[in-house]
């Protein structure tokens, strides 16, 4: 074991799911394979995130919080290769789901995404019928065989998203119809359809009112039981409530990771504690 | 907060307005007015455009007609008297002449009309097309030889012009095209009702006529080439223009080659058409060796010339398609591809057909390139698509002509009848730009999506 093992004793959480080590990601980083030392060198280079390490719990919810700009965000991409998309960034080090290098050249981003998932800050469903938009993801990776499996999946996965309820008399309507919290819980459903086994969350209430907000987090909580989720938040409150453990990011450095309860009550790091506390961010 | 003296500003009335509102007040309307100004003079001009067009060219789809009996005698139109239309065809317009000549006389003769015309005088009424026209109708149909033909026979160009406005008896005595007698014994006939006009549906179906004869030609020719010129150009700019975009947009690697690409795209949407032309001539009739004058020739310089078109207004629509659709999409573990094709493609729809169906039409209206590959040329013949009289590139299409390019010559042409012709021959025109406007309009709405 390393030496994260011993903060697993505080809260109850699964084994580890992911696990990343020593990971940099640079912006502008140019064409070509070169190593991490070689770009550290580099000056046009821009190191968003330095050398992090962090392990992901099955049936956990891991939050990631930090001021703007500290790469929390990044660092969340990274973990299923949604920085592919961006031209001129790298990610160098190692990031593994259950031991296999997701950065190997072996691996296919596309069946990756299939088992981390991703929920973003902005609700962006498909302007496609609600249907549609949940049974996207299980019709490209043939998850259904038949035509009622695929309405089964579709049930199972609005439910999951507590959005079941709202929207079953009107699975045609567009899923661009509804509000902007149904439209986050909707977002998350077609996130759940695939069956991921990692769920990254990009700040997915900051675009929501506070009910809204409640009902996300309550559906993140229940989420837990199944997924592993990983959430980006600028809300400490929402960190705080729904998360087990928590890293605190700073300037691309990750300051600190440990239980949520220790994070928030006994920060061992100074800087941990001015950001609670708001002094800094 | 600081120490500076901080002087009161004076208290003004909301009612009254200071020099600054005034003054910005007066700058808005006067852009009002010049904005308003500006409109105007465009309605203005288009008001007149479609005036001088319509008042000109909606005579055109009239045509003028006498009708008299013409005895078919078998001697005179089936000399071998086997109603073979091969060998019917021996006798040509020239025989058919007299024919028409002597049964108008003997129509006038019947019905009591007196006049002091002689034969030549008379046939000279007719048009030129009249013999051909009676012609074609006995060789298509032998069973009429030997009866009595009751058919329109198209008068003569000034005629025509004379029931139109076009030609009156003062100018007739200085025509050398026409009497006042003429004028005269056709006002006549036209009283009687043996002379009249209606619809003219030979001008959209006929092909074009020789200088002599305006009140002959059509635009069937011109409207066939410009239709297969579009569905040559539909069928390759709209694929590789939608392809290349897409590869260009979503795939190809920033660097300094695409740029490059990218920068001639734009040029190429400004290169004269004209241009186009040239390097149509060269490549594809001098050095590919396809047949001059062709549709499927047209169809490639247009193509090429409205490429850049479709390229760029597709990069336009694509890149208007929000990032986030595409994050959804790869964030679900579609391939680049699949979210592509599924997702920005559907949404990026409505403005590729609107910039495809601008880029037809503005391909329908084009002249100059065609000139320079041959489609001025005078086309009696109906082209097919597949030529069967070239044997050497049979795909290559026949000889055709195109809309514009009709108009075009006709402009040339001498006789002021030409004139109508040509106006009538561009509000076909405009009615096909309308028609794909409208078209564009309409799928717009349906494939709309909101999000």
């Amino acid at each position: 074991m390393n030496d994260m093992s011993q903060i697993d004793q505080g809260v109850s959480v699964g084994d580890i799911k992911m696990r990343a080590r020593d990971v940099d990601v640079f912006y502008n980083a140019g064409a070509g394979r070169r190593s991490a030392e070689d770009l550290r060198q580099d000056a046009s280079a821009v190191r968003a995130i330095k050398s992090v390490n962090v392990d992901i719990n099955d049936k956990t919810v891991t939050a990631f919080i930090g001021p703007s700009g500290c790469g929390k965000s990044t660092f969340l991409r990274a973990l299923n290769r949604m920085n592919d998309t961006i031209d001129g960034c790298r990610v160098t080090g190692e990031v593994t789901l259950e031991g296999e290098d997701i950065y190997d050249s072996k691996v296919d981003p596309v069946q990756l995404r299939a088992k981390v998932g991703m929920v973003f800050q902005k609700p962006n469903p498909f302007p496609k019928s609600i249907f549609d938009n949940v049974a996207y993801g299980p019709r490209i990776h043939g998850l259904a065989q038949s035509k009622s499996d695929l309405s089964d999946i579709v049930e199972k996965s609005l439910r999951r998203a507590a959005i079941w309820d709202e929207v079953k008399d009107r699975l045609d309507a567009p899923g661009t119809g509804l509000s902007g919290g149904q439209q986050q819980r909707l977002c998350i459903a077609r996130a759940v359809a695939t069956s991921p086994e990692v769920l990254l969350m990009d700040e997915p209430c900051s675009a929501l009112d506070p009910i809204a907000t409640a009902q996300v987090e309550e559906l993140i909580d229940d989420l837990r039981s199944r997924y592993s989720v990983v959430i980006v938040t600028h809300s400490m409150q929402q960190a705080a409530r729904v998360s087990q453990k928590t890293a605190f990011f700073h300037l691309g450095d990750l300051v600190e990771f440990d239980d949520t309860d220790k994070i928030f009550t006994n920060p061992s790091d100074e800087r941990t504690e001015s950001y609670i506390t708001g002094r800094i961010g | 907060m600081s120490d500076l003296p901080f002087e009161k500003p004076p208290i003004r009335s909301l009612f009254a307005q200071d020099a600054r509102t005034k003054k910005r007040n007066r700058a808005e309307a006067r852009f009002r007015v010049y904005g308003l100004a500006a409109v105007c003079i465009g309605i203005l001009a288009l008001v007149m455009l479609l005036l001088s067009i319509l008042s000109n060219g909606l005579s055109s789809f009239r045509q003028t007609h006498v009708s008299f009996p013409i005895e078919l005698t078998a001697e005179r139109v089936d000399p071998e008297g086997n109603r073979n239309p091969g060998e019917m065809a021996r006798v040509t317009t020239f025989g058919y002449l007299p024919l028409l000549a002597e049964a108008f006389e003997a129509h006038l003769d019947a019905e009591g009309i007196e006049t002091e015309m002689d034969i030549r005088e008379l046939a000279a009424m007719l048009s030129e097309e009249a013999p051909a026209q009676v012609r074609a109708m006995v060789l298509a149909n032998p069973n009429l030889v030997g009866t009595t033909l009751e058919a329109n026979i198209l008068v003569g160009g000034r005629i025509d012009g004379f029931f139109k406005g076009r030609v009156t008896m003062e100018s007739a005595e200085r025509d050398r095209n026409v009497t006042p007698a003429q004028l005269e014994l056709a006002q006549i006939l036209a009283e009687r009702g043996d002379l009249g006009t209606s619809f003219n549906w030979s001008f959209i179906t006929a092909p074009d006529a020789s200088g002599q004869r305006p009140e002959a030609a059509g635009l069937g020719v011109a409207i066939i080439g410009s239709f297969y010129m579009m569905i040559v150009v539909l069928a390759l700019a709209l694929p590789i223009g939608v392809a290349a975009s897409i590869y260009l947009e979503e795939f190809a690697p920033k660097n300094r080659l695409t740029d490059l690409i990218e920068v001639n795209i734009s040029n190429l949407a400004a290169v004269p058409s004209i241009v186009f032309g040239i390097l149509g001539l060269a490549v594809f009739i001098n050095f590919m060796e396809f047949n001059q004058s062709s549709p499927l020739v047209g169809g490639l310089v247009l193509t090429l010339m409205t490429l850049p078109t479709i390229i760029i207004a597709t990069r336009a629509s694509l890149r208007a398609v929000p990032p986030s659709i595409r994050s959804a999409a790869l964030g679900l573990g579609a391939s680049k591809m699949q979210s592509i094709f599924h997702h920005v493609l559907p949404l990026a729809a409505p403005g590729i057909l609107t910039g495809t169906i601008i880029g037809l039409a503005q391909a329908l209206g084009e002249t100059a390139p065609l000139l320079l590959i041959g489609m001025v040329a005078f086309v009696r013949e109906y082209p097919d698509f597949v030529s069967v009289h070239s044997n050497a590139f049979p795909l290559m299409g026949d000889g055709a002509t195109a809309l514009p390019v009709q108009v075009y010559s006709w402009t040339q042409r001498s006789d002021p009848a030409f004139v109508e012709r040509a106006s009538g021959a561009i509000i076909v025109l405009l009615v096909f730009l309308i028609f794909m406007n409208a078209l564009a309009v309409m799928l717009r709405r349906r494939f709309e999506r909101r999000w």
